[in-house]
């Protein structure tokens, strides 16, 4: 599928690439405690007695978790393995309160699923690629370390520690940055859309360990390394970009790739080795004996199933069929659960303003949205979640589009207004009388002075420079101050020049 | 009066509720044998007659107020210091929890306190529970009150790990006191010093608070002089835990209510292959000895076969192990407890040696064996095994059960040994759990009761094994044994 | 299986726990000889056999997802949590300082 090949001094490389991703679950407390998980508190005010693991403390698994976890599974088609247990992962550091991570390595809670990606947008269709997923296991995060607050010291906040994660697993299946770039953000995409993950990346809610090897095309798997924690698309692109090319360098020069844990730096923009977690690893994994195993019943698995939404390739798919939208527009659309929300909200305001089927609007619907309203929020550096303007008031403006009342230039003016005042488009027209002129008589005397004024272009027209018309329209609408109807105007010169 | 502290927890219990004596006579009385015995038993690691008083206080303002006194009302104990008691010290016997003073209050000593019951103090122990002698603690070893008829005075174990508990509860310095089993930590010790102590059905007690050994293993119980102290110390300290995720869901019995020493239609199995070469002649005799007395009960009794006892003991030491060296993790010098930063020491190394300082050779050598046979490449053919081991010998018991109510044997394959004798070699110290350990990796509910004296003058325990959550058949039995045995000895007092 | 000194070396900083020259000799012998008797194990025929999971029969509970249902599994104990820290700072624990 993908060409993507690394140039190299003896020849062309192919990259290889598996995604491990930690998404923090969406839960109010943490997987095995009631402590809170909300991001940004003062360190250690969110850190139970368990978190803290003083002796004699017990694990105790939240079942919101455990739901989420199922309803990502099921959204990626995964089997849901209704006998799962809870595995203990041994290693000393000074973020792991416990000795070890509660973790599931031998019966996850999640088997095999996939997603698809897709390559070019313009070409939803013909540029999708199936991305294999391992497992998704349920486990605890760990603290967090602080280095820089005391000459000698380095602080530990718990606050984190214990929070649930999903770990996701992926099949080395990627074969370029675009792919691995592809893979993460529609994971996101899917992850926000069921709502198990609040995919903030910045705030650490998401993070990818990124398996990169490379070999000769159809050679067997190289050796890979694994650079940990890499906390955006940019990033995820850039590290297999660097590690590929890396590793590719190092071959080449008589070398040979050490597998190893690698850490990106964004502003070298280059991997470099662990030295910290070079010790040799041992994790003595095995299940957790304050924990029994974990049962799952069929109606809990078809109560998740029931609860998850319309996700995005269903959604895709449905815009273009049913709502007769273009791949693009509908790939735009759906690429964001709040764009899809935003966007079916206006179309729902709008058919329902004028008396239509939501098919019927939806393009007209859609390329306001996608053209008008992304155009106007970007300059002002918003995005829909902080739009002034609403899905209702945009109902509204297409209404007044729609009727007659103003035409599409007028509209993208009364956008601007709307943007600025926060009033609705209908107040906005009334108020600064943008309402479209329908009254003949005063559209045949602009035109009419418009070919006056022109006489020597009419010629022109009429000697066969057609392409004029659009001039004469220009003129005759700008004469209106662009209130003109323009199909009247439209109407209106032809006869005259006829 | 008489001595308040001959008397047992039913017997306090019920003086304190009718006026015989009050609850602050009771705990100053137990507080004073406690203080007497110190030096010579070493059998707390931290004594609080503060606590005590102030809990009979409360008792006695219960009385007087009209309001009921509890199970445990008025009853002081002693609490193994295994247990988290919040502001007082809790080591577990070790240095690396030396000067840890919990926050909290383990659930079941919560619920004996709620119980009306009052801390004379925190008992000494193995270190980490790991032991049967008492000889592994940093506090030192515990004496047990009990000496041989030879006139030789060598001092003896107490047995272990519950060995302040059972020799505290045997010299008369509390009426009972809570125990924790996870290979015969009750059962050993209660035999080791002719006291009675029973360990529930794993899940029955809640282990939140407690801190862990070896965690499908640990299971808190009452140790304490008879059956029926037994069964009312266990019906305080049982009960479903939302804290504890292995904790069962059921309601507790009244097993004192429900005590019957009358046997007739149970059936009693005598498994043959706890005849063991090297079991000491007066063990033999004094099993000998229960069989006729329940049959005296009124039971019928049946020779059985547990066919994979032999391979208890190695399953023990590899599951036990494994699970300690992971709990025992958490003991970093980082959040509580001792921290040795030897000068210019990075992070791994302040573990090491924080470790390396506050774990005794005991815990070290089981963490050792814990971490081998969980790592690379040795996981399966040690730990599997073991685990599937443990269903086999699981089987065992579910097949015998089939077949009969209760199972008899001897709890220890001898008598309480002198302090040192086993030291050097941890193998033979092992082989003292052999009878203990069958039923701990089948989470059954085992009791040890005085059977006898051996020749030596020495107390004999025998064990009652029952099915899953019939500890009411497992104390009845208990009962019958107890009710024919008429053991009354005690230590003569020499401390 | 028996272990050599440089093994059991591994093992003890696997599990953190720093030990002399003398000390790890006297472990090498006492350790083989626990792991020569508890590999009499491998003589039972385990086939088919299931290893143990839940010691008696019981499922694994779930909690409902409450923040601080019960003061003592909830958070906001920041005092009781550093209470006995070796070393605690503005309301973190302090540790050697480690260097990524
Ligand atoms: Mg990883
Ligand atoms: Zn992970």
């Amino acid at each position: 599928m993908s060409n993507y090949r690394i140039h190299g001094a003896t020849g062309e490389w192919e990259v290889v690439i598996g995604l491990e991703v930690h998404a923090q679950v969406t839960s109010n407390s943490k997987l095995f405690s009631g402590a809170a998980t909300a991001f940004g508190a003062e360190p250690n005010t969110q850190v139970s007695l368990v978190d803290a693991a003083m002796p004699g403390m017990l694990p105790v698994p939240n079942r919101e978790c455990i739901r989420q976890a199922v309803r990502t599974g099921l959204a990626i088609n995964a089997q849901i393995n209704k006998w799962s247990r809870f595995d203990r992962k041994n290693y000393f550091y000074a973020d792991l309160p416990q000795g070890y991570q509660i973790s599931q390595l031998y019966h996850p809670l999640v088997g095999e699923g996939s997603l698809e990606v897709v390559l070019d947008p313009k070409d939803p269709e013909g540029s999708t690629k199936t991305i294999g997923i391992e497992r998704i296991h349920v486990e605890q995060d760990a603290g967090k370390l602080m280095h820089d607050q005391h000459p000698t010291m380095s602080y530990v906040d718990l606050n984190r520690s214990g929070v649930a994660l999903m770990e996701i697993v992926s099949r080395p299946d990627m074969r370029s940055p675009a792919e691995a770039g592809a893979y993460l953000a529609k994971l996101r995409t899917i992850l926000r859309y069921v709502g198990s993950c609040d995919g903030n990346m910045d705030q650490g809610s998401m993070r990818a360990d990124v398996n990169v090897s490379v070999r000769r095309p159809g050679e067997p798997f190289g050796t890979r390394t694994e650079t940990k924690n890499v906390n955006s698309v940019r990033f995820v692109m850039a590290v297999v970009e660097s590690e590929a090319r890396r590793q590719v360098d190092l071959i080449e020069d008589g070398g040979a790739v050490v597998q190893e844990t690698r850490l990106y730096d964004p502003d070298k923009n280059e991997t470099r080795s662990m030295r910290s977690k070079e010790d040799a690893h041992d994790y003595r994994y095995f299940p957790d004996p304050d924990l029994l195993p974990l049962e799952l019943d069929d109606a809990f698995v078809e109560k998740c199933r029931a609860s998850l939404p319309e996700l995005p390739d269903a959604k895709r798919h449905r815009y273009e069929g049913a709502l007769g939208l273009s791949p693009y527009n509908a790939g735009v659309l759906t690429a964001e659960v709040e764009t899809a929300r935003w966007f079916e909200a206006l179309l729902t305001a709008t058919a329902a303003k004028a008396g239509k089927g939501e098919a019927e609007v939806a393009k007209q619907a859609s390329n306001w949205l996608i053209s008008e309203l992304f155009g106007a929020l970007n300059k002002l550096g918003k995005g829909l979640d902080d739009s002034p303007v609403s899905p209702e008031d945009g109902a509204e403006l297409l209404a007044l589009v729609a009727d007659g009342t103003i035409s599409g230039s007028i509209a993208k003016q009364v956008l601007e207004k709307m943007l600025e005042s926060g009033d609705g488009a209908a107040a906005i027209v009334e108020r600064e009388g943008l309402k479209q002129t329908t009254d003949t008589g005063a559209i045949e005397a602009a035109v009419d002075q418009v070919l006056a004024a022109n006489a020597d272009k009419v010629a022109e027209y009429k000697a066969g420079k057609e392409a004029l018309f659009g001039f004469f329209v220009g003129q005759a609408m700008k004469a209106m101050q662009g209130k003109g109807n323009p199909q009247l105007v439209n109407q209106v010169l032809k006869s005259r020049l006829g | 009066m008489a001595d308040l502290t001959d008397l047992g927890v039913a017997a306090i219990r019920d003086g304190v509720a009718k006026g015989l004596f009050t609850a602050v006579e009771v705990a100053e009385a137990f507080n004073a044998n406690v203080a007497a015995a110190q030096a010579a038993l070493n059998a707390f690691i931290v004594t609080t007659p503060d606590a005590a008083i102030e809990a009979a206080k409360a008792t006695d303002a219960r009385r007087a107020a009209g309001q009921p006194l509890g199970k445990m009302g008025g009853v002081p104990i002693g609490m193994k210091d295994l247990f988290a008691t919040r502001g007082v010290q809790t080591t577990a016997a070790s240095h690396i929890l030396e000067g840890f003073e919990p926050e909290y209050e383990s659930t079941v000593s919560q619920k004996l306190w709620d119980a009306g019951a009052g801390m004379l103090g925190k008992l000494n122990m193995d270190q980490f529970a790991m032991g049967s002698s008492n000889e592994t603690s940093y506090f030192g070893n515990v004496i047990s009150p009990w000496r041989r008829n030879d006139g030789g005075n060598a001092p003896l174990a107490p047995g272990g790990s519950s060995g302040g508990s059972s020799a505290a509860v045997s010299a008369r310095l509390c009426p009972a006191a809570t125990g924790t089993d996870t290979g015969g930590s009750i059962r050993q010790p209660a035999a080791f010093t002719g006291i009675s102590g029973i360990k529930p059905t794993y899940g029955r007690c809640s282990r939140w608070g407690i801190v862990a050994f070896a965690s499908s293993l640990d299971q808190a119980g009452p140790m304490a002089r008879d059956v029926r102290d037994c069964a009312i110390m266990l019906e305080a300290m049982a009960g479903f835990d939302p804290k504890d995720a292995t904790s069962l869901n059921l309601p507790v019995p009244e097993w004192e209510a429900g005590l019957n020493a009358d046997l007739r239609g149970k059936k009693v199995g005598v498994p043959r292959e706890y005849r063991m070469d090297g079991t000491d002649a007066d063990v033999l005799a004094s099993w000998d000895q229960g069989i006729e007395w329940l049959k005296d009960a009124g039971a019928e009794v049946i020779d059985i076969s547990l066919p994979h006892t032999k391979y208890a003991l190695p399953a023990y030491y590899i599951v036990a192990p494994a699970e300690a060296s992971s709990n025992l993790a958490r003991y970093d010098g980082v959040r509580y407890g001792l921290r040795d930063l030897p000068d210019g020491a990075n992070l791994q190394e302040m573990y090491a040696a924080t470790r390396a300082a506050g774990f005794g050779a005991e815990v070290k050598r089981r963490i050792l064996i814990g971490t081998y046979v969980l790592s690379a490449g040795f996981y399966d053919a040690y730990y599997t095994q073991a685990q599937k081991v443990r269903t086999l010998i699981s089987h065992d018991f579910r097949n015998a059960f089939a077949e009969v109510d209760v199972i008899l044997a001897p709890t220890a394959p001898t008598a309480a040994f002198g302090l040192g004798d086993m030291v050097s070699d941890p193998l033979a110290m092992y082989l003292n759990d052999v009878f203990a350990v069958p039923a701990s990796l089948a989470g059954l509910p085992a009791m040890s009761v005085p059977a006898g004296l051996n020749r030596e003058g020495l107390p004999l325990g025998l064990q009652i094994v029952g099915k899953p959550f019939d500890e009411q058949g497992v104390l009845n039995a208990g009962l019958a044994i107890e009710s024919r045995a008429g053991f009354a000895a005690r230590p003569e007092r020499w401390w | 299986m028996s272990v050599d000194t440089a093994t059991v070396a591994r093992i003890a900083s696997l599990a953190r726990l720093k030990v002399g020259e003398a000390e790890l000799e006297a472990m090498v012998p006492e350790l083989n000889g626990i792991l020569a008797w508890v590999e009499q194990l491998g003589e039972v025929d385990v086939t088919g056999i299931e290893p143990m999971t839940a010691v008696i029969e019981n499922h694994l509970r779930l909690r409902d997802d409450v923040i601080d249902a019960d003061p003592l599994t909830g958070g906001g104990v920041r005092e009781a949590v550093l209470a006995n820290a070796p070393a605690a700072e503005h309301g973190f624990f302090g540790v050697p300082k480690v260097i990524e």
